[in-house]
């Protein structure tokens, strides 16, 4: 950190004017985790490596002239550092005393509602026969930014669908690339079956195996990998329209709960045990377990995990 | 557009014919078109009612997993969405090899469709149709309408909302929402019916028995009373329906019974899952709508009609005694034999929607009803599924297959007014016969081919109904297609002659 930053305040930043404190290391998304203010987001998850895809999380850093030099580009893209009237990803902006964070304004969330409508047209993302819908953090994202239509014309792209696996399906219609399943995959079950290829609007989830077929590739229905999508784009097969209406994660949570990530992937393996409604799958398939970590996996996930299976009990 | 068709009243020439056409201006939903081929005597040759709406759902729902497809095929329609999702999920426990639901799931299941059915019936006739029956067929538009009918007759227009918002909250009961909710699990249902939930539901039932009574009598007094009903748009047709082991009514699972116009049974009790051995459909150059016929007695002779007046001739009893109190009377108007009145279809609407609301208070009177057990054990996995369900509109199909990724690989579906279609061909020519008047296109005659289609189905016409504003143009055309005259009803109710 900057000298400066410390002669101003100490471990301080300042989110829509309420003081929030850090601690080193963390990003601007994690104090405000901390603090309980919620800054939307889709491609984040406590735990998991920031990634800064969706940019629903831009805040706008009008910061006392804070600064702080990198001669190394990458790194300054990266962990882009508050200037003056800058707006970043606030999960991969390091936290910086006395920073000035605009979040919850009128302005931002325009413009976060219209890259939700971006997201929603570039894909197939067919709500009414979904059967993420009400379990979904997209629908819900679009229902809290108040969304009434895509206002851009459809893409109406043509995109695989993967149901190869015997257990788990692969719906690339709507897929939003937050890599969630990329970095869970990677960091928590220790595999690397997804990644993102092409570029731009070519962009597209793929697999990693011989055929390019999730058959083929290491993913198990266990894996954290095959639940963590935020919506209907990884899902396992033959469940689905089991939580009835009025029980769905959204329909008993509003998407900026802070914390409701557990509850969102608790419940997404909730086709067999949720931590909503104890009775609600007693009937359906025996509750698999939520998969241990990984080879490789980061500690605090491994926490994470540990939370989620207690908070099914 | 007009090409040689293969309908069996077209074997002159259409070069001889001149054409009636009347295309609604705005693409509404569910709009229908009309055309009327004439020939040089100034006779009605050819009605054809045209459906020019493509859905494509047999064709984008490939490549879809099957348990999703409850729910992508009940946004066909907003009004019997239930209907397709319970056909659907019963193909769908055919593919995951169940047989037999758990008592709870097959009576939820029930109940679910007679709400379905009680609150499409009182749509139907309320909303829908007892503007045209009450004020008279050529009644001014403005007040030929619902709104009409809450104006002049509050007391019955209040019923029938009431009827149908009862349908709709044992539907949001079950599954979840009014309409398009999710209710059905492979195998089973996805909810149980709480006790609270049951109780309030049998909070109205009483008064939802009364006023299905109130609304049968009218219907029963308005048809027997007025004689011109009786031949209005009549024709005598095949009857296609479900029935029950025993023959009576049965609206969720049976077998399939086919009469002739005069009672002589065709096939009885036949296993739907071998549709095609006994259906087929035509494809006719000028509809998308499909032809559906009984192979048995050929495409000439072997079209058929569904929905209640097949279902409430076709049957021996109804379970229910109310209603089978009326079905009695209503076969003693037949002398005996089938009513093939088609403004009937509005009496047994209502005879049905009676042994509806009779059979959801038996039904919230039992005990398993409220039962936990949802799914059944699932057994050794097919790849082909075959629903089918008496939908309010009639016999609905839903056939499936499936690739061992469990994606739909083909599906056919016959919906109910799919089943009436060359019925309605025909009873548009019969009226479209009596009211055309040398070469001009009245406002009268457009009236009354809406009247014969309504009986029918709502689908087509709900939206073009609305408040009187059904966005119309008629033209006729010589036999060397010179345009005559032509008559356009803008959706603002003005009719204008625009030649």
């Amino acid at each position: 950190m900057g000298e400066e930053a410390n002669t101003i305040t100490h471990n301080t930043i300042y989110i829509d004017g309420q003081p929030v404190t850090f601690e080193a290391g963390q990003t601007i998304m994690d104090a405000a985790f901390s603090a309980g203010v919620y800054i939307p987001h889709l491609c984040h998850r406590p735990g998991l490596t920031p990634h800064g895809s969706c940019k629903l999380c831009v805040v706008d850093i009008g910061s006392r002239g804070v600064s702080f030099h990198n001669s190394d580009r990458r790194v300054q893209t990266k962990f882009s550092v508050d200037i003056d009237g800058r707006s970043v990803s606030a999960c991969t902006t390091p936290a910086v005393a006395g920073q000035q964070i605009s979040n919850n304004t009128p302005a931002l969330n325009e413009v976060r509602k219209t890259i939700t409508q971006m997201l929603f047209i570039e894909g197939n993302h067919i709500c009414p026969s979904c059967e993420k819908s009400g379990d979904c953090t997209l629908q819900a994202m679009a229902y809290h930014l108040g969304m009434l239509d895509g206002h851009f014309p459809q893409f109406f792209p043509r995109r695989e669908v993967d149901a190869s696996h015997p257990t788990v399906m692969l719906d690339r219609d709507r897929c939003i690339l937050c890599e969630l399943c990329v970095r869970a995959s990677r960091e928590v079950d220790g595999k690397n079956v997804f990644a993102i290829a092409g570029r731009g609007i070519t962009a597209h989830l793929i697999v990693n195996s011989s055929s390019g077929k999730l058959v083929d590739s290491d993913l198990e229905t266990n894996d954290m990998a095959a639940h963590i999508c935020p919506v209907g784009a990884i899902l396992i097969k033959e469940h689905g329209y089991e939580v009835p209406i009025g029980r769905r994660t959204f329909d008993l949570h509003q998407v900026g709960e802070i914390g409701l990530e557990k509850v969102i992937l608790a419940n997404g393996h909730g086709k067999y045990a949720t931590p909503d409604d104890e009775t609600r799958h007693a009937r359906f398939p025996v509750p698999n377990p939520l998969p241990q970590a990984g080879e490789g996996a980061n500690e605090s996930l491994r926490e994470f995990h540990v939370n989620v299976r207690h908070t099914d009990e | 557009m007009e090409q040689n068709a293969t309908s069996p009243s077209n074997q002159g020439h259409p070069s001889n014919l001149r054409r009636v056409a009347i295309d609604p201006i705005s693409r509404v939903e569910g709009h229908g078109r009309i055309t009327l081929l004439l020939d040089d005597e100034n006779h009605i040759h050819e009605a054809r009612f045209h459906i020019v709406e493509f859905r494509g759902f047999e064709k984008f729902i490939q490549g879809r997993p099957y348990w999703e497809v409850p729910f992508l095929v009940q946004r066909l329609c907003g009004i019997c969405p239930v209907s397709h999702q319970l056909a659907a999920a019963k193909a769908v426990d055919q593919l995951v090899g169940v047989e037999r639901l758990t008592p709870t799931a097959e009576k939820l299941r029930r109940l679910l469709h007679f709400g379905q059915t009680l609150q499409s019936h009182a749509l139907h006739f309320f909303h829908l149709s007892s503007p045209d029956l009450l004020f008279g067929f050529g009644s001014n538009p403005a007040q030929r309408n619902i709104v009409g009918v809450l104006d002049k007759y509050p007391e019955l227009a209040l019923k029938g909302v009431k009827l149908r918002k009862y349908g709709q909250q044992v539907i949001a009961a079950i599954a979840g929402k009014r309409i398009h909710g999710t209710a059905t699990v492979p195998g089973g249902m996805n909810k149980i019916l709480s006790i609270a939930e049951r109780d309030a539901l049998l909070v109205d039932i009483k008064d939802i028995l009364a006023w299905s009574q109130d609304a049968l009598a009218l219907n029963e007094q308005i048809h027997t009373a007025n004689p011109e009903h009786r031949d209005f748009a009549t024709i005598r047709s095949n009857f296609l329906s479900m029935v029950g082991s025993g023959g009576e009514l049965e609206i969720y699972h049976g077998g399939l019974r086919a009469r002739s116009a005069s009672g002589a049974t065709i096939f009885d009790q036949f296993d739907y899952r071998g549709y095609q051995q006994i259906i087929r459909e035509e494809v006719r150059p000028w509809s998308y709508m499909k032809f559906p016929f009984l192979i048995e007695l050929g495409k000439e002779q072997g079209w058929y009609r569904v929905g209640p007046l097949a279902r409430v001739n076709n049957c021996n009893f109804i379970s229910t005694p109310l209603a089978e109190a009326a079905r009695k009377r209503f076969r003693e108007f037949g002398q005996g034999g089938f009513v093939h009145d088609t403004l009937a279809y509005h009496w047994a609407r209502m005879i049905e929607a009676l042994h509806c609301a009779e059979a959801i208070y038996m039904l919230l009177h039992d005990d398993e009803i409220t039962g936990t057990d949802l799914v059944a054990d699932l057994g050794e996995k097919r790849r082909e599924g075959i629903g089918v369900i008496e939908a309010p509109r009639g016999t609905l199909f839903h056939h499936y297959q499936i690739d061992e990724e469990g994606l739909i690989t083909k599906a056919n579906l016959i919906v109910s007014t799919t089943g009436n279609n060359q019925a309605m061909n025909e009873s548009v020519r019969s009226v479209a016969n009596e009211y055309l008047d040398g070469h001009e296109i009245t406002e009268g005659l457009l009236n009354h081919l809406e009247v014969a289609v309504r009986a029918y189905d709502p689908c087509l016409s709900c939206a073009t109904h609305a408040l009187g504003k059904m966005p119309l143009q008629v033209e006729l055309l010589d036999a060397d297609g010179a345009l005559l005259d032509r008559l356009t009803k803008g959706s603002n109710g003005m009719i204008e002659r625009t030649l």
